[in-house]
């Protein structure tokens, strides 16, 4: 949806791994709550604090729910998916090992459907995978030690790896949205960045248009908003060109992304040169996979973004940049369709939705919730609202004071309506009366009007509407104002 | 009944003498603690005596007896490896770097055993975290073997037979992981078995090698063993490689027939170097089962040379994971200098923490997983493996059970092979075969050498059938005495007590 920037002769390769931390009321080898914000290392037990002795239990659910995300992204389901450790010491990381998948994963060749200016395009997946999230540092509340949380420690992810088929920054940026749409559709992610529960890191390199063959690459981390995966992948496009056309050869590392300096910088060569020593974890079976549960999963899976976005185009006539916002978001495209329900008019609801019910909900940040319960009005009040536009009770410009009104107050369009006294006024009598005053009260408006100032036309319209309190009805009002100034 | 000192009884001599009302649970809980109290300075099968709890076991165990309560190990006390985690009780696995760690919760075999009203009365010595044949490579010193006090008990689960040859306790448990079950029984004179790999749950046993640990019982004569083994085995959810298969009334298996039953035994079994009189003595037992009624049948393990070596891959790479979480982060150790940095913690922690196998193990296992190395050493190993199991698979369809030895010399000198370390990982190679093919073992004893230190026969049944081994170690302690012995009151003259 975003332009794509002009890197002269220069094609990006761009693949992400997206990691995204699964909606499920537990951790992945425990029963552990997986929710945010408790006390630190409040959600902890023997199993994810890696107590010697204990073992993993597989949390059946998170299997689901990364099932469902590989059916909904056209993967295919090897019939065997094997654990396996991932060996590296880090405090945030209990057993020394973060359970995984390397070699076998459980998903493999898929596809994500992305908007671009030069329409739909598919980014390939190479493969999902789950595994278990680390815990969290604690560096700044003393000065001589660092604390541990381990709340996070065993919470499932699916890491989403795609193919190298992303040729800009905003491309992968919509790719995001895209599989961030999926996610929340399926109810298994709710896609939140800026909080961590969906990450990203970047694989970027530049090669000469028209050529196939694949330069080397950088890894980019750290960026934590759509923007900044947008931002970080522009600016580490625009360093390899210059590091190439000015003779340099891009060396393979680790960047980091900082958003304050608008830069990347190499991670610490020691930091990024692990052996992870990956090998099958002894503690856990093999996930063989069973055809008709995967049936089963796929049977229940909802209508997904790029299915209802067309069916919007299709049968509400939604332009299809419309259709897009709307089914951007589940809960959104619910909505309209709610709203719909109760008045068959989709281009006024759709307007009404992408313009001042999407500006309150990012005000309110609502969009942080995964489903939005607290609309700032109700799809059938809305509906309401439409309608007394469409039956001429109201004006458009009144319908926005009546939409302020029910925002702030809550309550039916229509009794706001009547309490205010905002009916329309299309007794033509009591509109003539007010036009007649006007002419009456200008006399020197009218003269320029009349040799030929059009453009005081709308100063007279101004003036009835105000004598009116805004009610009158505007086409009644231009009618008369036209024919009684024509003399 | 016996007029035995009850510290010599078996578990169905203690059992018949309680349901008759002659003793109580406490009177047993006190006789065992003061036994452990006079042998523990010359065996040091335990690390720690749970005194108290062995006493308020014994009430509760009397209590339930009271209200007509029966089972086969209520009040019976017994002594668990301290690789169980305990809950309140401090468990070591026999290293620094488990210092000052009790765990919140107990281990699957534990809880069973509590519930079954067992009575504990200690906590018993180790290879550091199993490693090792001898339990010389523990951190807080060697265990004696009670039959002579100058060599070893066998390892790693040296603490738990060397516990019950001393009259300790009746029972215990150890975990097997190459051996570590029957080689210390052979060596101590007693009972131990090895089940199949996830007929035990492994929950609360600490981890060595994930895919090759089990958990299994010692007892002075099989039929205890299979008391014991029906209280433990069953399926656990906390264990994902615990089986659900239903668990067989072991005791009832023991039916004395071992009549038509084929018994193979394996050539490759018979190894260059092998003492004299330990071949002999199994010989002699085979032929024992012959006369019972069995029949026998030479068979071939070909890949049985490559099971060190395989050993020696598959287990220090688990471990070099498994104990990876001893980092001085949460639990036990930790070493820093007030400038340490978060490497330093690391380095300082485990270099103090760990004893010199250990670390051997964890290089080598990590050398064996390092990119570069995984086909040629982990993968191969795993290849093996492989081959191994199906040798099993081939002779199991031309016999019911394998009759082997358990080790090829009765148990050596403390400190004769410590600084030898292949030498003795060769203590193993009878036994490793099994638990790289998951299958369940017996080890039993089977006669003495001149000097008078047992020698273990080893019987090998198909994956789930424990009972087969079982029926056949009863026919012959049925038909032999070897299991009557009693080692000298430890302390006293070297030597056998013929
Ligand atoms: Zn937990």
């Amino acid at each position: 949806m975003s332009d794509a920037p002009d890197y002269g002769p220069w094609e990006p390769v761009i693949g992400l791994e997206v990691h995204a931390q699964m909606l499920t009321e537990s951790k992945l080898f425990c029963g552990c709550s997986a929710k945010f914000g408790a006390e630190p290392n409040a959600h902890t037990c023997p199993v994810c604090m890696g107590m010697p002795g204990v073992l993993p239990v597989l949390n059946r659910r998170a299997v689901e729910f990364a099932t469902r995300t590989a059916l909904a992204t056209g993967c295919e389901i090897p019939r065997i998916a094997r654990w396996a450790r991932k060996n590296y010491f880090y405090p945030d990381l209990p057993k020394g090992y973060q359970i995984s998948m390397y070699d076998e994963p459980l998903a493999v060749a898929g596809g994500v459907e992305v908007e671009t200016p030069e329409g739909t395009r598919r980014v390939r997946l190479t493969r999902i995978h789950m595994e278990e999230d680390a815990g969290k540092n604690v560096h700044d509340a003393h000065d001589d030690h660092s604390l541990v949380d381990l709340n996070r420690a065993g919470v499932p992810l699916m890491e989403i790896v795609s193919e190298p088929d992303i040729r800009s920054a905003a491309e992968a940026a919509d790719y995001l949205r895209s599989l961030r749409a999926i996610l929340q559709y399926l109810a298994v992610c709710d896609g939140n960045m800026e909080e961590g529960s969906m990450r990203c890191d970047a694989n970027v390199s530049i090669r000469r248009r028209g050529t196939t063959e694949l330069g080397t690459r950088t890894e980019i981390k750290n960026m934590n908003s759509f923007r900044s995966v947008e931002r970080a992948i522009d600016v580490e496009i625009r360093r390899q060109i210059e590091v190439v056309e000015g003779g340099g050869r891009i060396v393979q590392e680790t960047r980091l992304w900082d958003a304050d300096r608008g830069q990347t910088f190499p991670m610490r060569s020691k930091e990024a040169a692990h052996d992870y020593r990956y090998f099958p974890d002894p503690d856990l079976l093999p996930l063989v996979s069973d055809p008709a549960w995967v049936e089963e999963v796929r049977r229940g899976l909802p209508e997904l973004p790029a299915a209802r976005r067309d069916r919007f185009v299709r049968d509400h006539g939604i332009p299809p940049y419309d259709a897009a916002v709307l089914t951007a978001r589940r809960d959104v495209a619910d909505y309209f369709e709610a709203a719909l329900a109760a008045h068959p008019n989709p281009k006024s609801i759709s307007n009404w939705i992408m313009g001042d019910i999407l500006r309150l909900v990012r005000e309110r940040k609502l969009d942080d919730a995964l489903v939005i319960t607290e609309w700032p009005v109700a799809p059938a009040a809305l509906a309401k609202l439409v309608a007394l536009i469409d039956d001429g009770t109201i004006s458009g410009k009144i319908a926005k004071t009546v939409f302020e009104e029910m925002v702030a107050g809550g309550g039916d369009p229509a009794s706001i309506v009547e309490k205010k006294g905002l009916r329309q006024v299309t007794d033509t009598g009591a509109i003539e009366a007010a036009v007649d005053a006007v002419i009456a009260a200008s006399p020197d408006k009218v003269a320029e009007y009349r040799s030929g100032k059009d453009k005081l036309f709308g100063f007279f319209v101004g003036q009835v509407m105000k004598a009116t309190g805004g009610k009158a009805n505007p086409q009644a009002v231009n009618d008369l104002l036209r024919s009684k100034l024509a003399g | 009944m016996s007029t035995k000192n009850p510290t010599d009884w078996t578990i169905a001599e203690a059992r018949k003498s309680l349901e008759a009302g002659e003793t109580s649970a406490l009177d047993l809980a006190r006789a065992f603690l003061d036994r452990a109290a006079s042998v523990e300075p010359a065996v040091h099968a335990l690390l720690e005596r749970t005194t108290d709890r062995a006493l308020s076991d014994a009430r509760a165990a009397d209590a339930r007896r009271a209200k007509g309560e029966r089972g086969p190990l209520l009040g019976i006390p017994v002594v668990l490896k301290d690789i169980f985690a305990t809950r309140g009780i401090p468990t070591t696995c026999g290293s620094r770097i488990l210092e000052g760690f009790v765990p919140p919760y107990d281990a699957d075999a534990v809880e069973r055993l509590s519930r079954a009203g067992a009575v504990l009365v200690g906590k018993s010595n180790l290879d550091e975290f199993a490693m090792g044949s001898s339990t010389e490579n523990s951190a807080f010193g060697p265990t004696a073997n009670p039959w002579d006090t100058g060599r070893v008990a066998g390892g790693s689960s040296g603490g738990s037979a060397a516990a019950v040859a001393a009259g300790e306790c009746l029972a215990s448990l150890g975990t097997d992981t190459g051996g570590s079950i029957r080689l210390p029984a052979s060596y101590c004179g007693v009972c131990g078995m090895k089940p199949t790999y996830g007929r035990v749950s492994r929950y609360g046993v600490i981890a060595y090698a994930s895919s090759l640990d089990q958990v299994g019982p010692f007892a002075r004569t099989v039929a205890d063993l299979a008391d014991v083994l029906g209280v433990i085995a069953g399926h656990d959810p906390r264990d994902s490689t615990s089986v659900p298969a239903p668990v067989p009334d072991y005791a009832a298996a023991l039916d004395g027939r071992v009549a038509g039953l084929r018994i193979g035994v394996p050539r490759e079994y018979f190894v260059p170097g092998m003492a004299p009189e330990v071949e002999a003595a199994v010989r002699e037992a085979i032929e024992r089962l012959r006369s019972l009624g069995a029949t026998i049948v030479e068979v071939g393990l070909p890949h049985t040379k490559y099971a060190v070596a395989t050993y020696y891959l598959v287990a220090p790479a688990e471990a070099s994971s498994n104990l990876a979480r001893y980092d001085g982060v949460r639990f036990g150790l930790r070493k820093a200098a007030a400038d340490a940095n978060l490497l330093d913690m690391y380095r300082e922690t485990r270099d103090a923490g760990f004893g010199a196998e250990v670390k051997r193990r964890i290089l080598l296992g990590t050398y064996a997983l390092s990119a570069g190395y995984y086909d040629a050493f982990y993968l191969k190993a795993q290849k093996a493996r492989t081959l191994i199991r199906d040798d099993f698979a081939k002779a199991f369809a031309e016999c019911d059970v394998l009759a082997t030895p358990v080790a090829p010399t009765v148990a050596f000198g403390l400190g004769e092979k410590t600084e030898d370390p292949l030498a003795m990982y060769l203590s193993d190679v009878l036994t490793i075969s099994v638990n790289l093919a998951g299958l369940p073992a017996l080890a039993l004893p089977c006669g003495f050498d001149g000097a008078g230190l047992p020698i273990g026969l080893q019987l090998i049944a198909p994956a789930f059938r424990e009972e087969a081994a079982l029926r056949v170690g009863d026919a012959f302690q049925r038909a032999t005495d070897w299991h009557e012995r009693r080692p000298p009151a430890p302390g006293a003259a070297k030597g056998g007590a013929r």
